[in-house]
């Protein structure tokens, strides 16, 4: 009951006019995120870290929160109406979402996914209510050597679950250690990586980076293949449901948080697996096999609510453990490093008021998104009419505006700028973004706990895994790193 | 033997990600190397030993990449809903947006960041092929002082105002 009376309190922190209107500025970006093209979640919220300087860190999440909700709600409006996902959570949506709109039942489509959306939201963050305090609990009293053993699942994880390529995420990963290692040794003050400039001593701002290879290599890439006609959105009408089509989507409503909600708490790349495996169920489940392909409303309606249930599923893993399953969490980590609040454990325990709050506020931000999105569908669809000309050197402009805002030093534009083509080439090259923000993000602190570890154990390498909980945490990247032989093991043993 | 040099680079430009992680990897090593040996610091692992580790993975993934590419493995270029991988890259305007970026890091000084910023933002979309000689500038402009007044003024986070603002 305990989490019952922090979260009544946490609606008090909620719904303070201040808070709401960021709560509201939240969504509204998210949702005009999710609808363009171009542009993820993870670059708004980005972007927006510098906005939050002068914030206090409370509105700040909240409003970063209504952001990621946001996103996964209009991500799949684009899907429906123009068939090219605007996240790639929302990919799926487009198999069903997009034939349906083909056929006249797009308003249908649009309501079967936010309806969706909405659902999965609300169970996932119910979930995240009763599960997160339990999980902070248990893991209140880790120490250096827990901490260390769940960032190193962090970098396994992300390198060898995203992706198409190992080699190629542990290239990216080790690039954004390099990055976290230059400025000064936290412990002893040595330079490293400095060359003795001044500038690098206090290291690479994680702004910088996550701005940089976020937005900057993003819009540089997509001007290098900018699509030079544009796709047509189908004209729609306001989203809507019969009695036949709630008949058939109640149920997958349902199932979609549990498919999407314990996939979006571990480290397996966000909402992708989750709305494939859950488009994959309803499409076993369903009575109507044959319309599949062909715009069945259960395949937007399952996937979408799983979608937003590993929206919630993500926060779990990062409020509680400190732990970035997605990309989101990741800057969304940055900020909280930015106002010096360590995510982990005792957040509930230091900072009751910013978790509650936050939590809450993703209830009242859940209310909103429904309210906005199911009248207002045919607005938002007028915004993929903006000139990418105009949408890509915005990008670049409140890029430029952020990395300015951090420090005032025209040189950090500099090396955003190189930063911008690392980011390039990683995209041309198959390198995926992620593993390197990751590595910057937990690489330094890693570090601290690894020396501090083996401080306490004088030296000895098994202080790295004296506890149970470390143990357990390795035996399980121990499993993600022979993950492929194991598959190639099952699958030459069970005949064809 | 060249020729079978430049059949075995033909179509392989992603040799050069790993040559740069080489690179990469030799610069971390030497710099790790060259620390101060005697400020062994507190405890046990002194500040070169990460390093050291970083460095040799480095190493290890050059080596591991060229091999999978030798072996005709191939890095998936990434996708998305305006990139089309079907045309060749339009490397001439990244080299534009560069150049831009870059004249905006040395104006922003002299010029201050309304005047700046809204060429910052004409130059792009220019780069990016809009050509309306009337409304870019406008939206130009209109974006940078509002972004100016947004941020300076209402949450405080300080850009520079340049001569414009000082007549203003």
């Amino acid at each position: 009951m305990d989490s019952l009376n922090s979260l009544i309190d946490g609606f008090g922190t909620a719904l303070t006019p201040v808070n709401l209107l960021w709560a509201a500025i939240g969504v509204l970006l998210g949702t005009a995120i999710g609808v363009l093209p171009g542009i993820g979640p993870a670059m708004a919220v980005a972007l927006l870290l510098p906005v939050t300087y002068g914030l206090e860190p409370t509105g700040a999440f909240i409003m970063f929160a209504g952001i990621y909700y946001g996103a996964m709600f209009g991500g799949s409006t684009t899907s429906i109406l123009l068939n090219t996902p605007g996240e790639s959570a929302a990919v799926v949506a487009a198999i069903e979402g997009n034939p349906m709109a083909k056929t006249g039942r797009g308003a249908q489509a649009l309501a079967a996914a936010a309806i969706g959306h909405f659902a999965g939201g609300m169970i996932g963050t119910i979930l995240l209510v009763v599960l997160a305090p339990t999980v902070a609990a248990l893991a209140v009293d880790i120490g250096a050597p827990d901490y260390l053993a769940l960032m190193v699942l962090a970098f396994i994880a992300v390198t060898s679950v995203l992706g198409s390529s190992r080699i190629r995420g542990l290239a990216s990963l080790l690039i954004g250690l390099t990055i976290g290692l230059v400025g000064l040794d936290q412990m002893t003050g040595q330079q490293r990586l400095t060359f003795g400039s001044l500038q690098l001593a206090d290291g690479v701002d994680v702004v910088i980076v996550a701005v940089g290879l976020f937005a900057i290599g993003e819009a540089l890439w997509v001007a290098a293949h900018l699509r030079r006609t544009a796709g047509e959105a189908i004209p729609v009408g306001r989203p809507w449901l019969g009695g036949d089509d709630v008949r058939r989507t109640w149920k997958s409503w349902l199932r979609g948080p549990l498919i999407g909600f314990p996939f979006g708490a571990i480290p397996a790349g966000g909402a992708e697996i989750p709305t494939f495996l859950s488009y994959v169920t309803e499409k076993r489940l369903s009575k109507h096999k044959e319309q599949f392909g062909k715009g069945a409303i259960e395949g937007v309606a399952g996937p979408e609510s799983a979608a937003s249930a590993s929206a919630a599923g993500t926060l779990v893993s990062m409020l509680t453990l400190g732990l970035p399953t997605t990309a989101v969490a990741a800057v969304m980590l940055a900020a909280f490093q930015q106002y010096g609040i360590q995510p982990g454990p005792l957040l509930f325990e230091r900072e009751p008021e910013l978790v509650w709050g936050l939590i809450a506020s993703l209830f009242v931000g859940m209310v909103l998104l429904l309210a906005l999105n199911l009248p207002l569908a045919p607005v938002w669809a007028k915004l993929l009419r903006i000139p990418r000309p105009y949408l890509y050197a915005g990008i670049l402009f409140f890029a430029a505006v952020g990395a300015y805002a951090v420090g005032g030093e025209a040189l950090d534009l500099v090396v955003l700028l190189v930063i911008g083509l690392l980011g390039l080439g990683m995209r041309r090259y198959g390198l995926p973004v992620l593993p390197a923000v990751i590595g910057v993000i937990l690489g330094p602190a890693a570090e601290q706990q690894l020396r501090r570890a083996l401080q306490i154990s004088d030296g000895s390498l098994t202080g790295l895994v004296n506890t149970p909980f470390a143990i357990t945490v390795y035996a399980v990247v121990v499993i993600l790193l022979a993950w492929p032989l194991l598959r190639r093991a099952i699958t030459r043993r069970t005949p064809h | 033997m060249t020729t079978t040099l430049k059949s075995l680079l033909r179509g392989r430009s992603e040799l050069g990600v790993g040559a740069l992680l080489l690179l990469l990897g030799v610069l971390v090593l030497t710099d790790a190397l060259t620390l101060d040996a005697d400020v062994t610091g507190r405890g046990p692992v002194g500040p070169a030993t990460v390093p050291l580790v970083v460095g040799c993975g480095l190493l290890i993934v050059a080596v591991l990449l060229t091999v999978d590419v030798l072996r005709g493995g191939r890095g998936e270029a990434e996708s998305g809903e305006d990139v089309d991988l079907t045309e060749p890259a339009d490397w001439r305007t990244v080299l534009l947006l560069a150049g831009v970026f870059l004249a905006f890091a040395v104006l922003i000084g002299p010029l201050g960041f309304p005047v700046a910023g809204a060429l910052l933002f004409w130059g792009a979309a220019y780069a990016l092929g809009s050509r309306h000689l009337h409304r870019d500038p406008l939206i130009a402009a209109g974006l940078s002082l509002l972004t100016y007044a947004v941020f300076d003024k209402l949450l405080g986070v300080p850009l520079p105002g340049g001569p414009l603002m000082g007549v203003i």
